[in-house]
């Protein structure tokens, strides 16, 4: 094909660790001009990362760069800027938008590269008053569209466009750089209905007839299957499979992606709680909440039990919770308890004996410029009247301080949470004593009911090890019905009765914890939409 | 020999720097400013306890405006800025409570209760607007509180007031700028328990009733309700989450800041002894807003203590720069440096957002 052996792209051994935190492992790949890669794993299994260091993202060398090489046409290549990696031919569609929406789609795809004739003004004050040639940019824009293969206006301006639009004008803005011979999608069909998501894989094809090497990364995997040569899968940081896209199926490449190379985690004592009553009865439930819609999930939880709910991220497996809470508009019917929960009312369930973790820690569960105190006792006092002393016939609520330290002291031991004491600031702490502080809160309220959303996200292996017993422990003694919201399957798995798995906005199924991953893997990417 | 030196040099400037630090270094320099006035005063010929007594008495004039911006900064609506909607509530009751023939003590007390339903009703429609333009509030209090001010210019001349003490006196109608309150509430809580040591005198009752609503903002803050307000100004989201109606919250905060600012202005005439309408309401709002900055306390966070103090220190330059400058320099540049520090002050603490000191 080209003019050597040497494969268009290559990046050999590239190692990567965030804060001490390793995130990529000794991964190789290589790609051939023209070649489609399908690059796929769970959130957070390294595809976002392997993408950056190839775009030479700065976030990249801000955390102290990465090891191992990249090599374009067998040379060595260093990228500092995304500047560089344009110039070597890398194109980049990112998951949001970077599309300025006043501006037509011809203005768009050749933002900054115009073609410009010169002009008085110019020729005293230099080329940055050079006019704008139209003509040539339309033209431009339009063998752009052309190549793609999906014709969009061109005329129209961006923010009149449907969303599927959108992306395809992003994918002609790449397609216009003359010195483009690798583009990267980053989940580009996520947005697209399903015609478009055809007519994005039928451009695809026709780039790669072209000679454009196209990394395509997606959840949905029967697109890779339909459109790529080769499947690359990635778990935990490593590359765990790569093979030509005609010899592995769907359950073959769902496996690998969830799949742990050791089967450690799935817990011993999974009780079936299916006599028990239903103490929770959510029917057609609906929430709005921004990239994590939920369309229609019925669901029965029963007392007692530790439910998990897991799905691949913005599948709205995050918008259940807080649309029961009240924090996102939401509609449809709640039963806890016999009795109706009114939705968009925070208050309402609170007072019903509900209490949330919220997976949003700074921003939705903690005072951070507050003592931990406050943190722990707020919700308590202003639902319940707990931590307060009563003056003037109840007239005058005064904060009780003293039960208030009691019970922030009681937590700080049994959480183990890290701290110089019960007046420290809960913006002073680490993420994992943070994320404890957050469980006191709701303890605290001691509930009936308890939604956690994502306790694990951002704290490291031995603060999550805890934030997990102390759940089991607070569901196994209080008898506490749990609903536990997580990306990480294994960490439900661990943890769980039963598992809900959430895609598409909608319950595609749910299996007892003790079922293999794989069926789980399946489930996740059924109804992707 | 010299590490040990060196070690206790270090020491000591740590020390200093977490002193500073702890203070606050505009603070810091206000005070050192204030104190250096004091000790130029009686060099430069200004009597010594005449100027503590001037600042005392200054003090006790302005310190319940200064604590109307407590409660707005604690739910999160910054720094009251509509201050002057307050005053005109304020303004109202003083004079309706004239018109309707009330004197001495008891008109102070009247003008208190007839002002206290303008400051719910104006404070409840002030804190309407506020929330639904949440995170521009500042600069549409300013805005609330410039307009306010105008239209009662055409209110003051309209409204049919009659008591010949307070209107103009060739047409019979219409309020004069400035009205005497020469036996109605002048100087009624200064007067209580006065102390007069030489030419120190301390306005022992003004103190008092400054020292109990201080009292009672401090007592409402440690109650169930003033820690929910405290909360919403802190993470919203954290108090919606916790069940607490944060625009309620944020209203009764407004509402309270009024009915504070409608009773400072009152305590401030019956010490300056003369109501005064028209545009005077509209220079109000930025001393007070300076005071708490000045006192220590940021956007979103201060206490009593940030009032005391930032009130005291903001007085005490006021009344002191003119008396010093002028016997030292023989040349007006008060107000010019109490423009510079007062401003100065304001635009420090709005480009900060970090944490008050104590």
């Amino acid at each position: 094909m080209a003019n050597n052996n040497a494969p268009l792209l290559e990046m050999r051994n590239i190692k990567k660790a965030f804060f001490g935190n390793q995130v990529l492992t000794d991964i190789n790949l290589s790609l051939a001009e023209g070649e489609v890669l399908g690059l796929c794993g769970e959130n957070g299994a390294g595809k976002s990362t392997l993408m950056k260091i190839l775009f030479g993202m700065d976030v990249i060398r801000d955390t102290g760069g990465y090891e191992g090489d990249i090599l374009i046409n067998g040379e060595k290549v260093t990228f500092n800027t995304p500047f560089d990696a344009l110039a070597a031919g890398i194109g980049m569609v990112h998951q949001e938008f970077s599309l300025i929406p006043g501006f037509t789609a011809t203005e768009n795809i050749l933002l900054n590269r115009e073609p410009k004739k010169k002009n008085v003004i110019s020729e005293v004050f230099g080329d940055r008053l050079d006019t704008l040639n139209y003509h040539v940019m339309t033209e431009r824009a339009e063998a752009a569209i052309d190549k793609m293969g999906f014709r969009i206006d061109k005329d129209m301006v961006i923010s009149e466009m449907p969303v599927g639009h959108k992306q395809f004008t992003e994918i002609a803005r790449e397609l216009s750089k003359d010195q483009l011979k690798i583009l990267i999608l980053d989940e580009p069909t996520a947005v697209l209905t399903e015609k478009e998501a055809e007519a994005l894989l039928a451009s695809i094809r026709s780039m790669s007839e072209k000679g454009i090497a196209v990394i395509f990364i997606t959840h949905r995997l029967h697109e890779i299957l339909a459109v790529c040569d080769r499947v690359v899968v990635m778990r935990d940081g490593y590359v765990v499979s790569d093979e030509p896209a005609a010899e592995t199926t769907v359950n073959e490449i769902s496996s690998r992606m969830v799949g742990r190379a050791v089967e450690t985690t799935a817990k011993s004592d999974i009780r079936d709680k299916s006599d028990a009553k239903t103490i929770m009865s959510i029917k057609r439930l609906w929430v709005d909440m921004p990239g994590e819609i939920v369309r229609d999930v019925s669901l029965d939880i029963k007392e007692g039990e530790i439910l998990g709910i897991g799905g691949l991220a913005g599948q709205g497996k995050l918008g259940i919770p807080n649309g029961i809470m009240g924090l996102y508009e939401a509609g449809g019917s709640v039963e806890f308890d016999g009795a109706k929960i009114p939705l968009n009312s925070p208050r309402k369930c609170l007072d019903a004996s509900l209490a949330f973790v919220s997976e949003d820690r700074r921003g939705v569960g903690l005072l951070l410029d507050e003592t931990l105190e406050w943190n722990v006792a707020f919700p308590a006092m202003q639902v319940q009247n707990k931590f307060l002393k009563n003056y003037l016939g109840g007239f005058v609520k005064w904060r009780d301080e003293k039960s208030i330290r009691e019970v922030t002291e009681r937590y700080i031991d049994e959480l183990a949470i890290k701290c110089t004491g019960s007046k420290q600031k809960a913006k002073e702490l680490s993420g994992g004593n943070q994320q404890k502080v957050c469980l006191a809160k709701a303890f605290a309220l001691e509930p009936k009911f308890l939604f956690v959303s994502e306790p694990t996200r951002g704290i490291d292996v031995g603060a999550k090890s805890l934030v997990l017993e102390a759940l089991r422990k607070f569901n196994r003694e209080s008898g506490v019905t749990v609903v536990m919201i997580s990306s990480e399957l294994e960490e439900l798995r661990s943890i769980c009765d039963r598992i809900a798995i959430i895609s598409g906005g909608k319950v595609a199924g749910i299996l007892p914890a003790s079922k293999p991953s794989e069926e789980f893997g399946m489930l996740m990417v059924s109804m992707v939409k | 020999m010299n590490e040990t030196l060196d070690k206790t040099n270090m020491t000591l400037r740590d020390r200093l720097k977490a002193f500073v630090d702890a203070f606050g270094l505009p603070r810091l320099i206000i005070a050192a400013f204030l104190l250096m006035l004091y000790i130029a005063a009686p060099i430069v010929g200004a009597g010594f306890w005449m100027q503590i007594s001037n600042t005392i008495n200054r003090f006790s004039w302005n310190a319940v405006m200064v604590l109307a911006m407590v409660p707005m900064i604690h739910s999160g609506c910054g720094l009251n800025f509509g201050l002057p909607l307050g005053i005109i509530s304020g303004l109202l009751g003083a004079t309706l409570s004239i018109e309707l023939g009330f004197t001495g003590p008891l008109s102070f007390l009247m003008a208190i209760l007839i002002a206290t339903p303008f400051a719910i009703v104006l404070g409840a429609l002030y804190g309407w607007l506020l929330n639904k333009i949440k995170g521009g509030e500042m600069m549409i209090a300013t805005y609330v509180g410039f307009s306010s001010v105008s239209f009662m210019c055409m209110m003051w001349l309209l409204l049919p007031y009659h008591s010949p003490t307070m209107v103009w006196g060739f047409s019979g109608k219409g309020l004069r700028t400035t009205i005497s309150l020469e036996g109605f509430y002048d100087k009624v809580l200064a007067n209580f328990l006065q102390i007069n040591i030489g030419s120190l005198s301390i306005p022992t009752g003004t103190l008092l009733f400054f020292a109990v609503l201080a009292f009672g903002m401090w007592a409402f803050l440690h109650t169930k309700t003033g820690t929910a307000m405290t909360a919403v100004g802190s993470n919203p989201t954290f108090a919606k989450a916790a069940g607490v109606n944060v625009d309620k919250m944020r209203m009764l905060s407004v509402v309270l800041s009024t009915w504070l600012a409608a009773i400072g202005i009152l305590v401030y005439e019956q010490g300056f002894g003369f109501i005064q309408l028209y545009m005077a309401p509209f220079y109000m709002a930025l001393p007070a807003v300076s005071a708490i900055l000045i006192g220590g306390a940021s956007v979103n966070k201060a206490s009593i203590a940030n009032v005391i103090i930032g009130t005291f220190l903001f007085q005490g330059i006021v009344t002191m720069t003119p008396t010093v400058m002028n016997n030292m320099i023989h040349m007006d540049m008060s107000e010019v440096i109490r423009v510079v520090a007062s401003q100065g002050m304001i635009l420090y603490a709005l480009t900060r957002k970090t944490e008050a000191t104590k």
